[in-house]
C-alpha cells in the first residue's frame, strides 16, 4: 500500500472542523425546538381536533416519513422558487429538518398519547376540564416521559441527518468536511476525523438528553419512568 | 439547451426507480447476513464477541450514513490508487448500514424472547446451537418481522443519498432531468411521489404485521 | 321540583338495546342506590347523568335544565356534578393535593392558594388530610378512592354520582370508603350510587332502584324492597347477593 497517512494537516485545519460541528450543533437544536413544537401542536390535532384536520396531520406525517430527506430538501429549495419563494440554503437547511423532525415526532407523541389511561381522560372531562385543558394538565407530561427515549434517539437522527443538507450547500460539518478534502487530497484522513467527531457528538447528545430526564421527570416522582436506570 | 419535460424524460426516471431497488436489495441481502452474524454475536455467551458487535453497531448508528458512504467510497480510492466506480462503494457502505441496524433489531427480537424458552430448550436437551436454530430464531423471526419491514423503508430512502456520489438511482435521474429541463417543481415532487409509492405499502404491511404479531402473542388492544 | 329528572332516557349500542324507557326522579338531599346485575344498564345510566354517554332519546334535567350536549355548557354543567370511577383515575404525575386543587383552579378559576385550603378540607372530610403531598401509586387502593371523592367534593358539587367505587378495592379496604359514604350522606348531599354494597344501600340509602335489562324494575325504600321484593328477578338477585356460595 502506498498511502500514507497524514493527519498532521487534519490536525492544522482543526478549528474549521471544530466550527462545523458547532454549526451542525446549533443547526441541530434549533431544528429540534422548531420540529418539536410544531410536533405537540399536530399531535394535540389530531388527537382532539375535527376529522378533517385529523386526516390532513396524518397525511402529512405519512408524506414525510414515507420519503427521503434529501428529496424534501431538494423541493424546499429548488421547486419553491419556481413558486416564489426563495431562501438561502441554511434557511432552506433548517425547515427542511424541522419539518422532516415533526413528522416523526408527531407520530411518536401519539403513540404516547395514546398511552395514557382513558380513566384519566374522562376524570378530567368530569372536572369540566376542556380538550385543552386535559391535554396539557394530564396527557403531556405521561406522554413524553412514556416516549422519551424514542424522542431522544430521533433527535440523534436529526442530528446525524444533517449531514445532508451539505447537498444543498447548506454550512455545517460535512459541507466544511468536503471541502477540506477536496483542496488538500486527504480524504481518509478528514472524513474519518469528521466521522468520529459525529460519533462525540452524538454520545455526547445521548448523556445530554439522560441529564435531562432524570430532572424533568424522575425527580419528584415515586416511580420510575421510561428511561430510568 | 433546455428540453421540456416529456414522457422520455419520465422514462429516465422510472427506469433508475430499477436502481434504487437493486441497490435497496442488495443491501437487504448482504445486511441480513451480517444482521444475523452481529444479532448472534450481541446475544452469545462471550464478552469479547458481544464488545466487538456492540461496537460495531454503535459507530454504524452514530455516525451520518453520509459519512460512511464517503469514508467507503473516498477511502477506498485512496487506498487503493484506483478511481472507484460508485457501485461497489454504494453496495459495502450500505451493506454495512444494514447490517448493524438488521443486527440491532433482531437482537432485541431474540432478548425478547421470554427466558423460559431459552431454559425449556436447555432442559431438552438441546446444544446451544440447537437451541438458537430450532427454538429461539423461528420465534424470534416473527418477532422481526414488522421493525425489519419498517427498516427496509428506511433503507430505500437512505439509498437517495448515493446520488451526491454520483450514483444514478432515482433521486440522481431527477437532478440530471432538472438539470436539462430547469423544471424542479416538476421533476422533484414526482421523484416524492416514486419513492412514497415504493415506501408506503411497505410502512402499512409493517403495521398489519404488528396487528397480527399482537394478536399472536396474546396482546391485546386497548379499548 | 327535583335536582335531577330522567325521563325516557333510552340508550342504544348498535342493535343492542342499553337503557330502554328509564325515568327517575331525584330529589336534593336524596341518597339513590342503583342495584342490578352486570348489563342492567346502571353503569350507562350514571355516565349519562353527567353526559360522559349521549343519550339517544328521552332527556336528562340538571336543575330544571336540559343537559348540554357538549362544549362549554356541558363542562359548566359539570362544575355541579361530582363523579368518582370504579378503576383507579386519579393523575399519577400529580401529588394528591395537585389532583385536588386542579379543578378549582382549572375549571372553577379560584386562586391556588384558596384552592389548597380547599384542598386540606377536603381531605379532612375523608380522613386523609396527613396525604396531602403523596403522589397516587404511594396509596393503598381505599385511600386512593377516597382521594377521588375528595377530588369531586373540592369542585363543591350539588350531586355526586358514584360508578361501584369499592367494587375494585381488597375487602379489608371497602370498610374506610363505606365511612366515607355514610358521612356524606347524613351531611345531606344529594347522591346517586351504582354499588354491590349492600349493606350501605339498605342502610342509608333513601331509595333503590333496581335495574334489569336497561329497565327500571323496581323502586322504592330500601327496607322495602328487600323485605318484600314485588319482581321474582328482584328476588333472585337478593338472594344471589346476600346468600352468594347457596
Amino acid at each position: 500500500m502506498k498511502y500514507v497517512f497524514q493527519f498532521g494537516i487534519v490536525r492544522d485545519h482543526l478549528p474549521e472542523l471544530i466550527h462545523g460541528a458547532w454549526l451542525t450543533l446549533q443547526l441541530s437544536f434549533s431544528a429540534f425546538g422548531l420540529g418539536f413544537a410544531l410536533a405537540v401542536v399536530l399531535a394535540f390535532l389530531r388527537d382532539a381536533g375535527p376529522t378533517p384536520v385529523r386526516r390532513a396531520v396524518g397525511a402529512y406525517v405519512e408524506l414525510v416519513r414515507n420519503t427521503p430527506f434529501l428529496v424534501q430538501l431538494f423541493i424546499i429549495y429548488f421547486s419553491l422558487p419556481e413558486l416564489g419563494i426563495r431562501m438561502e440554503a441554511t434557511t432552506a437547511a433548517l425547515i427542511g429538518m424541522s419539518l422532516n423532525f415533526a413528522g416523526y415526532a408527531t407520530e411518536i407523541l401519539r403513540s404516547g398519547i395514546d398511552a395514557v389511561p382513558n380513566p384519566q381522560i374522562e376524570a378530567g372531562h368530569s372536572l369540566g376540564f376542556s380538550r385543552l385543558e386535559i391535554f396539557r394538565h394530564i396527557i403531556v407530561f405521561q406522554a413524553l416521559r412514556t416516549v422519551y427515549p424514542a424522542l431522544a434517539s430521533q433527535f440523534v437522527l436529526l442530528m446525524l441527518g444533517s449531514s445532508i443538507v451539505s447537498a444543498i450547500s447548506a454550512e455545517e460539518l460535512t459541507g466544511i468536511t468536503n471541502t477540506l478534502q477536496s483542496t488538500t487530497f486527504r480524504a481518509f484522513e478528514f472524513y474519518f476525523v469528521a466521522t468520529g467527531m459525529y460519533l462525540a457528538m452524538a454520545l455526547g447528545a445521548r448523556a445530554l438528553l439522560h441529564a435531562v430526564y432524570w430532572s424533568a421527570f424522575e425527580r419528584g416522582q415515586p416511580t420510575r419512568g421510561a428511561w430510568a436506570r | 439547451m433546455s428540453r421540456d419535460f416529456d414522457w422520455s424524460a419520465f422514462l429516465f426516471i422510472l427506469g433508475a426507480v430499477r436502481w434504487t431497488i437493486v441497490l435497496s436489495l442488495i443491501a437487504f441481502a448482504g445486511g441480513a447476513i451480517g444482521g444475523l452474524v452481529l444479532a448472534i454475536a450481541r446475544t452469545s455467551r462471550f464478552v469479547v464477541l458481544r464488545g466487538l458487535a456492540a461496537v460495531y453497531i454503535g459507530v454504524i448508528q452514530g455516525t451520518p450514513v453520509l459519512m460512511q458512504l464517503f469514508i467507503v467510497f473516498y477511502g477506498l480510492a485512496v487506498l487503493t490508487g484506483l478511481r472507484i466506480d460508485p457501485w461497489p462503494a454504494v453496495t459495502i457502505a450500505f451493506t454495512m448500514y444494514a447490517a448493524a441496524f438488521l443486527g440491532e433489531i433482531w437482537r432485541g427480537a431474540i432478548q425478547a424472547i421470554p427466558r423460559q424458552q431459552w431454559e425449556a430448550a436447555a432442559a431438552l436437551p438441546l446444544s446451544p446451537v440447537a437451541q438458537m436454530r430450532n427454538v429461539i430464531l423461528p420465534q424470534a423471526f416473527r418477532i422481526a418481522i414488522p421493525p425489519t419491514v419498517g427498516f427496509l423503508v428506511q433503507l430505500i430512502k437512505g439509498t437517495s443519498i448515493a446520488s451526491i456520489i454520483g450514483f444514478v438511482e432515482l433521486t440522481r435521474a431527477g437532478q440530471l432531468i432538472v438539470n436539462v429541463t430547469f423544471q424542479p417543481m416538476i421533476v422533484y415532487p414526482i421523484i416524492a411521489a416514486l419513492y412514497f409509492a415504493l415506501c408506503w405499502p411497505l410502512s402499512l404491511a409493517a403495521l398489519r404485521l404488528e396487528g397480527r404479531i399482537d394478536a399472536a402473542l396474546g396482546i391485546g388492544k386497548r379499548p | 321540583m327535583p335536582l335531577l329528572a330522567l325521563a325516557n332516557v333510552r340508550k342504544r349500542y348498535g342493535d343492542n338495546v342499553v337503557l330502554d324507557d328509564v325515568s327517575l326522579d331525584v330529589e336534593t338531599g336524596e341518597v339513590v342506590a342503583v342495584i342490578g346485575r352486570s348489563g342492567s344498564g346502571k353503569t350507562t345510566l350514571l355516565r349519562c347523568i353527567n353526559g360522559l354517554e349521549r343519550i339517544d332519546g328521552g332527556s336528562v334535567q340538571f336543575d330544571g335544565k336540559a343537559l348540554p350536549g357538549d362544549g362549554a355548557a356541558l363542562r359548566e354543567v359539570r362544575r355541579h356534578i361530582g363523579i368518582v370511577f370504579q378503576s383507579l383515575n386519579l393523575f399519577p404525575h400529580h401529588s394528591v393535593e395537585r389532583n385536588i386543587t386542579l379543578g378549582p383552579t382549572v375549571t372553577n378559576k379560584v386562586p391556588l392558594a384558596e384552592a389548597q385550603a380547599i384542598a386540606l378540607e377536603a381531605l379532612r372530610q375523608v380522613d386523609l388530610e396527613d396525604k396531602l403531598h403523596a403522589f397516587p401509586t404511594q396509596l393503598s387502593g381505599g385511600q386512593q378512592q377516597r382521594v377521588a371523592i375528595a377530588r369531586a367534593l373540592a369542585m363543591r358539587p350539588r350531586l355526586m354520582l358514584f360508578d361501584e367505587i369499592t367494587s375494585a378495592l381488597d375487602p379489608e379496604l371497602v370498610g374506610e370508603v363505606v365511612k366515607v359514604l355514610e358521612r356524606l350522606a347524613t351531611s345531606n348531599m344529594t347522591m346517586v350510587l351504582v354499588t354491590h354494597e349492600m349493606g350501605f344501600a339498605r342502610r342509608t340509602a333513601d331509595t333503590l332502584v333496581f335495574m334489569h335489562k336497561g329497565k327500571v324494575w323496581e323502586k322504592g325504600p330500601p327496607k322495602e324492597l328487600f323485605a318484600a321484593p314485588k319482581t321474582k328477578e328482584l328476588e333472585s338477585f337478593i338472594r344471589a347477593v346476600l346468600e352468594p356460595n347457596d
